[in-house]
């Protein structure tokens, strides 16, 4: 294959890789930004990924089956925001330790979404998943069109999510007020702030975007679910928000330079040249531990209260 | 009132987190179509019709009481141990690659290498995070769920490939596992015609050394420190930083301990899913025992009862394997909101106020001299 073409096939399939990362991790930066740190994400995306299989699998034939996928996204989306207020109720109302309770959650969704899954589909199937849009006039760009404009609707959804987020966070009053129960709670309190109901929001809009996430990977990225689909992805997410610096830009960076070292290591495998397949599988992972060690300034600049529980009767 | 009401606030928060634990349990039950009634009442009644069953109890409770342990020690010392399952594969890997490669020794040599071999591996793997949490601040619990990915694949990637049994290359099955090891290196069983093995005394004396460690020695006062309150910590002396990457390397190195009995008690061989999830289900024995050795014991005990009656359950009732998980998640949950209830005193003051209102609802004004 010539460099280009390779080089080309990279990039357009990197993009569309990316959408399950970005759109947990600008989810979990909200959760973040408001002071709680939720690695239950993992879990949540697992719900979300078999509650958006639902309903195209059993709507194949019937006379919705044209609204399958949207079903299928509003109802990982609305499993999303369930599990984050249970996730709000542990750690903001009842100010358990969040990272232990994130495991919980992780083991939770990632049991539950196996279980119902064998339970009410079983064997492998697949779904159609969604069809690319490719945006007209643009998409016929040489080179660059299929790398950005001929993909699926929720592709472009995720990439208009980075500069959403960046007005949500910095532009408007709520996105002030999360800034605010994240990095000076008692302070925000003082100033008639509901420093726990911002935190609920926010665990509701971060479980949204997780439970998206999971949704992308069944739907539009394997097309199929199985226990093991998110795989980790949960965790990573996580991860991404340290080395964006709880930035949507920086996140964005993060997920795409993921999904490109995942693709890079997929069309090595294809030119040839061959190593063990566990190894490839491992690559993901390492990296995030590697990103961690190189992000370390990153933690001066986060949230000052992340993972701090909120109690206005409690003196310090 | 005073004690009186300490002890009644207590009883009512367990309560209440075990019924919140079980109704949730049941409606994930009902959501998959079985009786959470009949599922329950196989899981804690099943295991106990024979021998065989109350044995297993046993079994399953051994690598969970050393996983566990681990993870008290960690937890203990501010550091949090995600990371059980890599690290009981990692020792897996180097009790097995220590016990084939020393074939020859005689059974009192071969088999206390083969589980310090197990220990080492886990202690050095959990090490890693450790050493990452200390000198570049990165979050241990990301880095040892990474950890156990990695772990995951490099064990698949030994057994298919460097150690997997020539003889299953020579009938081409290709099962990936190992040599069976050498029966010097065998756990040997304690109760005839069960898989109960002596790794439960092994447990059960380890158990009371962390005790000991823990409780009544300089070094474990370091440690508990260094979790409790690290500022004072460091003031006082201790390093805070080795106090970190100790605990972790002797945490990950009882998980490689668990995987290393779970070897040479059980299994013999190093096979794929040997862990079994015992290092997710530790971590829930760890908090359920209330990260404290006296309560370690009984509480793998009960998660060893957990574990068999759920397997039971999934072979005469259909209910998928992976409840165990969602049952485990929901006690994690549970058991973590309680904590804080049991302890913060705030929220002990509130319940206080609430119920002296509760029990005085005609009176608006406080009675004179009513101290209480």
């Amino acid at each position: 294959m010539n460099p280009g073409g390779m080089v080309y096939n990279i990039l357009s399939l990197g993009v569309p890789f990316s959408v399950a990362l970005l759109l947990a991790s600008l989810g979990e930066m909200f959760n973040q930004r408001a002071g709680v740190f939720n690695l239950g994400c993992e879990g949540i995306m697992c719900m979300g990924a078999f509650l958006a299989f639902l309903p195209p699998t059993f709507l194949k034939a019937g006379p919705l089956a044209p609204y399958g996928n949207l079903l299928g996204f509003a109802a990982a989306l609305g499993g999303g925001v369930l599990l984050g207020l249970l996730f709000a109720l542990v750690t903001v109302t009842f100010r358990a330790d969040q990272g232990i309770a994130g495991i919980g959650l992780q083991m939770f969704g990632w049991g539950l979404s196996g279980s119902l899954f064998r339970h009410y589909i079983g064997g492998v199937t697949g779904v159609e998943g969604m069809a690319a849009w490719p945006i007209p006039g643009l998409a016929r760009i040489p080179f660059l069109g299929g790398i950005l404009f001929n993909h699926n609707p929720v592709v472009y959804f995720a990439f208009l999510l980075v500069p959403a987020s960046w007005y949500v966070l910095y532009r408007t009053p709520w996105g002030l007020k999360v800034r605010a129960v994240g990095t000076a709670p008692r302070a925000a309190d003082s100033m008639g702030i509901h420093v726990n109901r911002v935190r609920y929001q926010a665990l509701m809009l971060g479980g949204a975007m997780a439970g998206l996430g999971g949704a992308y990977l069944s739907l539009c990225q394997a097309k199929m679910f199985a226990d093991d689909l998110v795989a980790g992805r949960g965790f990573i997410a996580v991860a991404l928000v340290y080395f964006g610096r709880w930035s949507p830009l920086g996140i964005l960076g993060g997920a795409l330079l993921f999904s490109l070292a995942q693709t890079l290591q997929l069309s090595i495998q294809v030119g040839g040249i061959k190593f063990p397949y566990e190894f490839a599988v491992m690559l993901p992972y390492v990296l995030v531990i590697l990103v961690l060690a190189l992000a370390r300034k990153a933690r001066m600049r986060g949230p000052a209260q992340l993972g701090v529980p909120f109690d206005r009767e409690m003196r310090y | 009132m005073g004690n009186s009401f300490r002890i009644g606030y207590g009883a009512a928060v367990v309560t209440a987190a075990t019924l919140a634990a079980a109704g949730a349990g049941a409606l994930a039950l009902l959501a998959v179509g079985a009786s959470p009634l009949a599922t329950y009442a196989t899981i804690f009644t099943g295991p106990f019709k024979d021998l065989f069953g109350v044995s297993e109890i046993l079994v399953r409770a051994v690598p969970l009481i050393l996983v566990a342990l681990g993870i008290a020690i960690s937890f203990r010392s501010g550091i949090i141990n995600i990371g059980a399952e890599g690290q009981m594969l990692m020792g897996i890997l180097a009790a097995t690659a220590t016990a084939l490669a020393l074939k020859g020794l005689p059974g009192w040599a071969l088999l206390p290498l083969t589980l310090l071999a197990g220990a080492a591996g886990g202690g050095l793997w959990a090490g890693i995070a450790g050493l990452l949490r200390a000198r570049l601040g990165v979050n241990e619990i990301l880095s040892t769920v990474m950890l156990n990915y990695i772990a995951a694949q490099l064990y698949t990637f030994l057994l298919r490939g460097p150690m997997i049994d020539p003889g299953e290359l020579e009938t081409g099955s290709g099962t990936p596992q190992s040599m069976r090891l050498p029966r010097a290196a065998w756990l040997s069983r304690l109760v005839p015609g069960t898989r109960l093995h002596t790794g439960l005394l092994l447990a059960l004396v380890l158990a009371v050394a962390v005790y000991v460690l823990l409780w009544h020695t300089t070094w474990g006062f370091r440690l508990r420190a260094a979790g409790a309150e690290a500022k004072a910590a460091r003031y006082a002396g201790i390093s805070v930083e080795r106090s970190l990457v100790t605990a972790m390397v002797l945490s990950g190195a009882f998980a490689g301990l668990a995987g290393a009995v779970e070897l040479t008690g059980v299994h013999h061989r190093a096979i794929e899913n040997i862990s079994s999830g015992y290092g997710f289900a530790g971590i829930v024995v760890a908090l359920f025992g209330a990260l404290h050795p006296a309560g370690i014991v009984p509480a793998a005990v009960f998660f060893g009862l957990l574990l068999v009656g759920a397997d039971m359950t999934q072979r005469t009732a259909g209910v998928p394997a992976n409840m165990i998980l969602v049952l485990q998640g929901v006690i994690i949950l549970a058991i973590v909101s309680a904590k804080m209830y049991l302890n913060n005193a705030y929220a002990q003051e509130r319940a206080r106020r609430m119920w002296a209102r509760l029990r005085r609802p005609s009176s608006a004004a406080p009675r004179p001299g009513g101290l209480s």
